[in-house]
């Protein structure tokens, strides 16, 4: 009896285990990451989003394979965890142009600072005297929606002059293409040069640029687009493969647009109305609809980034002195505001805001707007403490 | 060429073992486990269950693990997953009362990695003074020299011992051991320069400090990859009733620093401590086993923090015996709960951008059910539950699921 009670046992307790479906951990909710794939992909595409994922979080370089000799960080997923925007271990320093529609010097080493080195060699050096800027990684989601934009959309919002007298201008940022550039019918080029729509300072025209630039300037990997070595400026083997590249591009063009949370919650509603209301939403532009793209998942697709993707005067407490493109070095692109609440679960727990992440919360950012946004910094310093809470309370639910 | 070798060496024992097969099967003698509890740790290499046939001076064994895994991390799972990690040969010999050989050949993940884990001719000169020559097992810890599957209720091994420790670590090199007993007490020494490290630890494609990267390179067993011997020393001291506790430590310069005469880094060292230990609780013989370890690396200031230079963790198994006896149809038949836990902190440190502490760890809980028809084969079922940060410290990702195996020595 005991015995064939202890087999009866033995098995129950196997067929329970076994048909338990909560085995595996339960997936977090999709409005609480970052990463994942746009909706409506077609298999072959997400084939080639699963090859662009492994290479942009799974692919760590070293020297064997072309890390450095300078570099800053060992992989694309270094300085974008889960996607989302980076900790200052990994922030960027630009330096090398200090006049706009100027070319970076190169022979001082810049665009970018390899504050690292593979061993055996010493780490670039900033010559003394020379301004930089540092870049605090940003978040990759969504930026599929944003490259699908068309020139002629972004240039709505210009408003040089400021002529409908609301404080607010936004110029964009004209960018040289680089010789790899690949014109698309949505760029609208003006003597040449093409709107840049990535990077703090909008000097990046497209992903692949972006993406190219990434691979050279942050881990000193070569390729084909871009032979030049940073380290020795000259050039190289390629270090990484055509695909590859190909297949990051593409998978930062199809990660999702980071979904909001808590939309019909009562303080969401009032922050959103208080955004709005303080104008913050006239660079933070919320809404935008994409043309048709070559990416039936991205034509026509509503999506809410908070960004107008233009310049804007920022005041002389954000002027580092150092620029790119056409932008003033007191100029910086709208950053986009979606995906903000989320923030903290990609920078180490806490928050790391503002092109270099010197602030520490979302309340010292709106602070520490000048320039073209001190009206509504000023607004946002009167309004009483629980309307100041609500309007947090909304911008930590994008 | 040198798989292919292994390869030979390994059809060599089965044929030997497939002739002894043909032969009269009363001829073949299992040569048992010494169970006598004045054993060390670093004994575990020869005790192991053999087969001999008649007289002859060469006997064989060999242990196999097979498991099956259905493991998920957030939400999301690969799906139900069959493996045999590891098939291993041992082929034992004793040339002389006082010399023996003994090998093992591990193949790997279905033969697609095999490997010489151990062959070493041990020369006992007095019990306090014995040479060891040829690929031996480095004495870090306890799980790298008493590694054998069948003698765990866990299907995977320790990540502290595999992962932060290289587990299975074996090198080229001589040493010297021995062994002393006192009535309750037992004491025993080992001291190894063999081949070590190299630049691989700091750089490879984990992306953090990894001393199983250089056992990739398998030129360790014909070179160094910079001419420095690395010393691995261990004493331990085991009472019968209270438990054995082992200290170890292994260090030397593990960058290849000098090439053709041409200076191309600082010598760079790598030290890890070791401390082990094992007891069984009396009446309810509940065994424990455990084992942690320090890493320290010169890491240049100028490379990136991603690879630590601090490294610190651990195990620790709990196994309760809860039936003994006539169990299925075996006479000897135990049937254990056991209860692994394990830590690993891959970048003990803090950031210089922040002054904020670098993540980089791994937590796990592996409940486990084991039934032991025989001493010599286990069948478990484990439970992992683990819980891993990435080097900022974010939310850490949930990683669960079972996992079955059946392990044996044959």
């Amino acid at each position: 009896m005991s015995k064939k009670l202890s087999y009866l046992i033995f098995l129950l307790i196997l067929m329970k285990i076994m048909s338990c479906e909560e085995i595996i951990p339960v997936a977090p909710a999709e409005n609480e990451l970052l990463d994942g794939p746009t909706e409506g992909l077609s298999h072959a595409e997400q084939r080639q989003f699963l090859n662009g994922d492994i290479a942009f979080n799974d692919e760590v370089f070293s020297s064997v394979d072309g890390l450095g000799p300078g570099f800053v960080a060992t992989s694309c997923g270094s300085c974008h965890p889960g996607d989302g925007k980076g900790h200052p271990f990994t922030t960027l320093t630009r330096f090398g142009q200090t006049l706009p529609n100027t070319l970076p010097e190169l022979s001082i080493g810049g665009p970018q600072l390899q504050n690292r080195a593979i061993p055996g060699f010493e780490p670039e050096k900033i010559p003394d005297g020379v301004p930089f800027m540092k870049f605090t990684p940003p978040a990759v989601t969504g930026l599929g929606f944003l490259a699908a934009l068309t020139d002629q959309q972004i240039l709505q919002y210009v408003d040089s002059l400021d002529e409908d007298g609301d404080g607010i201008s936004g110029v964009p940022n004209y960018i040289t293409p680089p010789p790899y550039f690949e014109q698309k019918w949505l760029h609208q080029p003006v003597n040449g040069k093409i709107i840049g729509r990535f990077g703090k300072k909008a000097a990046a025209i497209d992903l692949l640029q972006q993406t190219v630039s990434a691979y050279n300037q942050d881990m000193g990997v070569t390729s084909t687009f871009e032979p030049v070595d940073p380290f020795s400026q000259l050039t190289t083997d390629p270090e990484v493969f055509d695909q590859t590249i190909r297949d990051v591009v593409f998978y930062l063009r199809t990660l999702k647009a980071p979904i909001p949370r808590n939309e019909d919650d009562i303080q969401v509603l009032k922050g959103k109305r208080i955004f709005n209301e303080i104008q913050c939403s006239s660079c933070h532009i919320p809404e935008w609809t994409t043309p048709d793209s070559d990416i039936s998942a991205l034509s026509n697709k509503t999506f809410y980034p908070y960004t107008d993707l233009l310049l804007h005067d920022m005041g002389p407490g954000l002027d580092d002195g150092a620029t790119e493109g056409s932008a003033e070095t007191y100029e910086w692109r709208t950053p986009p505001l979606w995906g903000l609440g989320l923030s903290p679960n990609s920078q180490g727990g806490s928050f790391f805001l503002m092109h270099d992440g010197r602030a520490r919360s979302i309340k010292q950012a709106i602070v520490l707007h000048g320039g073209e946004a001190e009206s509504s910094r000023n607004q946002f310093t009167s309004l009483s403490e629980t309307d100041k809470e609500a309007l947090i309370t909304f911008l930590e639910s994008l | 060429m040198r798989n292919f070798s292994l390869v030979l060496i390994a059809i060599a024992c089965f044929i030997s073992l497939k002739t002894s097969a043909q032969i009269d099967s009363t001829l073949l003698k299992r040569v048992p486990v010494d169970t006598s509890r004045n054993l060390l740790n670093m004994d575990a290499v020869y005790n192991r269950p053999f087969l001999q046939v008649g007289k002859l001076p060469v006997s064989v064994g060999g242990y196999i693990e097979a498991d099956y895994s259905y493991i998920g991390e957030d939400g999301i799972t690969d799906g139900h997953s069959f493996r045999v990690p590891r098939m291993t040969l041992f082929v034992a010999s004793s040339i002389h009362r006082k010399i023996k050989f003994l090998s093992e050949i591990e193949f790997e993940e279905g033969g697609e990695e095999v490997a010489i884990e151990f062959a070493a001719l041990d020369i006992s000169m007095h019990p306090l003074l014995n040479l060891r020559g040829g690929i031996v097992m480095n004495p870090i810890g306890a799980f790298n020299q008493n590694h054998d599957g069948p003698k765990w209720e866990f299907v995977d091994r320790p990540i502290a011992a595999t992962e932060m420790l290289p587990a299975t670590w074996s090198n080229v090199g001589f040493g010297l051991y021995g062994k002393y007993f006192s009535k309750e007490w037992a004491f025993g020494y080992e001291a190894y320069l063999t081949n070590g490290f190299d630049d691989a630890i700091i750089n490879n494609g984990e992306n953090r400090t990894f001393l199983p990267a250089s056992k990739d390179n398998k030129e360790r067993f014909e070179e160094s990859s910079n001419g420095e011997p690395l010393f691995t020393g261990k004493v331990a001291l085991r009472n019968k009733k209270i438990g054995e506790i082992g200290l170890s430590y292994m260090g030397g310069i593990y960058n290849t620093y000098e090439e053709d005469g041409l200076i191309l880094d600082e010598k760079r060292r790598l030290d890890v401590f070791a401390v082990d230990f094992n007891t069984t609780i009396p009446i309810i013989k509940t065994f424990l086993v455990g084992e942690w370890a320090w890493v320290n690396v010169d890491v240049p200031a100028t490379f990136t923090q991603q690879f630590g230079n601090k490294q610190k963790g651990g195990f620790i198994d709990i196994v309760q015996p809860v039936l003994n006896g006539k169990l299925f149809g075996f006479n000897k038949a135990t049937f254990n709960v056991a209860m692994r836990i394990e830590y690993v902190d891959w970048n003990d440190g803090t950031f210089r951008e922040t002054d904020e502490s670098i993540g980089d760890e791994i937590w796990a809980v592996v409940p486990a059910i084991s039934f032991r028809p025989t001493a010599q084969t286990v069948i478990r079922l484990n439970y992992r539950m683990m819980k891993q940060t990435d080097l900022l410290g974010n939310p850490p990702a949930k990683i669960s699921g079972i996992q079955f195996g059946v392990s044996s020595y044959f």
